[in-house]
């Protein structure tokens, strides 16, 4: 017999809507109401039965796995944690107890995404907002690097383009939405303005508005691929809006010029609250992403890329963050958390971790696994396991489990782990 | 059992003031064991030493969505204050705002056993509790910020005084909250449209009601719950010249209600514009005329500050005051906050004149149990700045060496010069124990009276005060000895203390319904669950 479970949350993206309805049968999820496409799979696709762990592609038994893991770390003189974001905070919480316990090193997936939003965010400050102050009061809508269409797919139904709100009780009707990209995309089509920036040039048009809106006069007739004029008016418009939202992503993040990029984009909203109110929101990938930030910087002060190596944490973007680490073929031991760096990292990287004794958590099969001496099929959160998640705008969210855990958690392997292990 | 045997004994909520007594703990309390059950217990040769309480904090920022945005926004703050890790505790960084480990060691490591994290917003109450869960030793509760809440105001604006108060104690009870907070009451509603309140009788865009009228029903509400604190208030017009005189409109407005005015000194200034000077002396009498008032100073302490405050507008203007760096965030429908770091001087004017108005709020409200020693930290300075502070009021000359090196213009228009009050060791148990527990309601915190939590400090009496409280010989937390001679010696848990007030459960079909009308959490995930308190105790109403 089905049953019906509901205000579910779906830890696919940093949008964690909270309001699917999950119907469960028989130990597997069978149907998902409310989810959008990229959510689905992680719901219909998840088989939750009891894995073994391997060690060296063998299956072994729990307690040989942890000891081999343990006898693994130990050996290495720079370990190196990563990956977090798709795990709870509970279990990240554990990852930087490790990290402290060995003197590894410990970085989440944000070094290699919003990373750089984080150095503007140290560089230049950053206002900011709920999602609830978007529903509810934002006028103007701004999208620049992003294409929440496709990548968050319920973003626009549920918090900044079509929602009815306190103040936007006419909801697409009450906003003005504006697309900065560098193509023309699934989100551009929703929106009142498309502004086509030529590549690369983000930081030029940044600086601009900032230029014009601080009255500047400006000698070139376009910027960026962009007239001159269409910028002074989008410049009259975000002074003359009520409340406005800019929401960006990894085309500014992740291309030439990053921090540099967002610590404008940063700045540009900074300034326009001398005029009106305006808030920014990095539009984060993965489900508890920000939650990886977040017990960082509680637990070591640094939201990522961090070194435990001299007995206390140290900060280091460039110097710790895990793919540039490897990439210089510094690591000899990794232990990946909830992600698969050897799929996404660039090839010196992959290769690197390829090379060395590797311990994999994760609740899925992935390549970093394959190649991994150590897998250690773990629960997954939202699912088969409860925790705490943080929103893309840092609302911590209680992910309840849905099915019966077969599995343990990546709390309860890292805490057998914190056991094993000798303190360095 | 364990016994603390010939100490000199300060316990004011019990009027014992530098007596030899012996106090004995069992199961985590106070105890009054016969002669037969005191033999052959563990004991401490405390002749001569300084018995107290454990310090109790009313007020500081120590976790949370705020403080940890802090953290992550200054890592120039943490350079170079790390501490390793050892065999029994944790590595951590920090210097105005440490990572939880690192707070919890260096309350501990400083006597204190009770900290009152002072403001949270309740849409990210669950992430406090988070932290909160890796602040080791120390007992916590969490002040909820109320005091530009939607829910609250559209109460207020239809009369429905009822319906207000049934709402905190739900919102008490599914943020596991302590206290209601107050900030700015109506100012950080405003400053989302990029205003303020300048004054009590300013109209809160789109609810129509008043900072007087939100103060005033949260006092009542306060009361009817039978809360073990007061309204935890955060006055009008922060940081401004000329706000003296709101708060004492504000202290009036009470109208004899109970409430507890916070950092006293960022809201004291006499002057306008941009001629600022100190409006102690005006508040202080105010204070003085009202026993239904208690307050902490939020002394300045001189070198490096985050300020961070629920304040959205205050921390927007001191962005555009210093050109420093700025974060600003916006709680759906619950208020916001700001975040920029500071450096204070003495020979910066503007900073000399804070430092002198909380000096002399200290010097001139004459009831200690209505006076307590914070630095609202990390927004004066930080909390390990205490027993400089202590140092500062018990001893007159070290009081005249600073004022010397603040700016000569502040110090010539200063009462302080001529304020020769020194606290008595009595009295600084009062302003940093005995009366914030009083003030707070935690009958079992902060005196040393039988079924008292056995949280002891134990001081080597010194002439040098700051040495003194800076590093007491013996840290006892639940009975445990957890510090030695200003070392953490014994890592244990703390407990989140909380209030469960009772009310009539009608009221959540109103507040479900506004929760699909405003907010983008469910009502039905918003509420934190036990998994987050696994270390509590509840704090009864009356």
């Amino acid at each position: 017999m089905s049953i019906e479970i509901e205000n579910v949350v779906c830890t696919f993206c940093g949008c964690l809507c909270d309001d699917l309805v999950a119907e469960v049968d028989d130990g597997r999820i069978v149907k998902v109401k409310k989810v959008c496409s990229n959510g689905r799979g992680l719901f219909e696709h998840y088989d939750p039965q009891a894995m073994p762990p391997t060690v060296d592609g063998q299956e072994v038994s729990w307690e040989e796995a942890i000891s081999r893991a343990a006898a693994i770390l130990d050996a290495a003189d720079s370990p190196i944690i990563y990956g977090l974001s798709s795990t709870a905070t509970e279990a990240q919480r554990k990852a930087l107890k490790l990290a402290d316990r060995l003197g590894a090193m410990i970085d989440t997936t944000s070094s290699v995404c919003h990373g750089p939003s984080g150095l503007a965010m140290q560089a230049v400050g950053e206002p900011t907002c709920t999602l609830g102050e978007v529903r509810n009061r934002a006028d103007l809508i701004l999208f620049w690097g992003c294409n929440p269409a496709e990548s968050h797919q319920r973003h626009f139904s549920r918090y900044s383009v079509t929602p009815k709100g306190t103040l936007t009780p006419q909801g697409r009707r009450d906003r003005t939405v504006v697309v900065v990209d560098v193509r023309p995309t699934a989100s551009t089509r929703a929106a009142d303005l498309f502004l086509q920036v030529t590549p690369g040039a983000d930081y030029e048009v940044l600086t601009t508005l900032r230029a014009l809106l601080k009255g500047e006069t400006i000698a070139a007739e376009s910027v960026g691929g962009i007239p001159l004029g269409q910028l002074q008016a989008l410049v009259e418009q975000m002074k003359e809006c009520r409340f406005g939202v800019v929401h960006m992503g990894m085309g500014l993040t992740q291309t030439r010029g990053r921090d540099m990029n967002v610590s404008e984009i940063f700045a540009l909203v900074a300034d326009l609250n001398h005029y009106t109110r305006f808030s920014v929101i990095p539009m984060r990938g993965h489900g508890n992403v920000a939650g990886g930030d977040q017990v960082m910087a509680w637990q070591s002060g640094y939201p990522f890329a961090v070194s435990y190596a001299r007995g206390y944490p140290r900060y280091g973007p460039g110097e710790f963050s895990t793919v540039d680490v490897l990439a210089r073929g510094e690591a000899d031991a990794a232990l990946i958390i909830a992600s698969d760096p050897a799929a996404h990292f660039p090839h010196a990287a992959a290769q690197h971790l390829e090379r060395i004794p590797t311990i994999v958590l994760d609740p899925m099969p992935t390549l970093t696994a394959k190649s991994a001496q150590v897998v250690l099929p773990t629960a997954c959160y939202g699912l088969d396991a409860a925790g705490t998640a943080y929103r893309m705008d840092a609302v911590p969210i209680r992910l309840r489990a849905i099915l019966p855990r077969q599995r343990p958690t990546d709390e309860e392997v890292l805490d057998r782990i914190i056991e094993a292990v000798q303190p360095c | 059992m364990l016994g603390i045997l010939n100490g000199r004994v300060y316990d004011p909520a019990h009027g014992v003031e530098n007596e030899v007594r012996d106090i004995w703990i069992e199961g985590g309390k106070i105890v009054t064991p016969g002669e037969e059950e005191q033999r052959g217990a563990e004991t401490i040769d405390a002749s001569g030493l300084v018995v107290m309480p454990g310090g109790v904090d009313i007020h500081s920022h120590i976790v949370g969505a705020k403080v940890n945005a802090g953290r992550k926004f200054c890592p120039e703050d943490h350079y170079d204050h790390a501490r390793a890790r050892t065999s029994l505790t944790r590595s951590g960084v920090g210097y105005t705002t440490p990572t939880t480990f690192l707070t919890g060691y260096l309350y501990t490591e400083m006597g204190y056993t009770t900290v009152m994290e002072a403001a949270t917003a309740p849409l990210v109450a669950r992430h406090t509790h988070e932290e909160l869960e890796d602040t080791p030793v120390i007992d916590r509760g969490i002040f909820v910020t109320m005091g530009n809440n939607h829910f609250i105001m559209q109460a207020i604006h239809d009369g429905a005084q009822e319906r207000a108060r049934d709402y905190v104690a739900w919102l008490l009870q599914a943020t596991r909250g302590y206290a209601i907070k107050v900030v700015n009451p109506g100012g950080v509603e405003n400053w989302k449209w990029g205003q303020n309140v300048s004054g009590l009788d300013d109209e809160v865009i789109g609810f129509g009601v008043t900072p007087r009228q939100i103060i005033q029903t949260l006092g009542w509400i306060n009361d009817e719950l039978g809360l073990p604190h007061v309204p935890h208030i955060h006055g009008l017009r922060l940081g401004q010249a000329g706000n003296a005189k709101t708060m004492v409109e504000t202290i009036e407005a009470l109208e004899g209600r109970r409430a507890h005015f916070c950092h006293l000194q960022f809201l004291s200034y006499g002057g306008h514009g941009t001629h600022m000077r100190s409006g102690a002396e005006q508040v202080a009498e105010a204070v003085n005329a009202h026993p239904n008032v208690t307050v902490d100073v939020g002394q300045l302490v001189f070198g490096p500050a985050t300020t961070m405050t629920s304040d959205g507008p205050l921390e927007h203007r001191l962005h555009e005051l210093t050109g420093h760096k700025w974060l600003n965030d916006d709680v759906e429908g619950e208020g916001g906050g700001g975040i920029v770091p500071l450096t204070y001087q003495p020979r910066n004017m503007v900073n000399a004149i804070q430092w002198l108005t909380g000096m002399e709020l200290f010097m001139l409200i004459d009831d200690p149990w209505r006076v307590f020693l914070t630095t609202d930290h990390p927004n004066g300075g930080p909390f390990f700045y205490y027993p400089q502070i202590i140092k500062l009021l018990m001893d007159r000359d070290y009081r005249a060496e600073m004022l010397a090196r603040l700016h000569p213009r502040a110090r010539k228009r200063a009462l302080l010069p001529d304020l020769d009050r020194e606290y008595s060791l009595y009295e600084i148990a009062i302003i940093t124990r005995a009366g914030t527990a009083r003030a707070l309601g935690l009958k079992n915190k902060g005196h040393l009276g039988p079924g008292a939590d056995a949280d002891v400090t134990i001081y080597e009496e010194s002439a040098d005060r700051e040495a003194m409280f800076a590093r007491p010989r013996y840290v006892i937390k639940d009975g445990q000895v957890v510090a030695r001679d200003g070392q953490l010696i014994h890592e244990q848990p703390g407990r989140t203390l909380y209030v469960n007030p009772d009310y009539d459960p009608g009221v959540r079909t109103a507040i479900k319904e506004h929760f699909k009308r405003t907010y983008t959490l469910s009502f039905e995930n918003y509420a934190v669950q036990d998994e987050y308190l696994p270390h509590s105790e509840v704090v009864p109403c009356t």
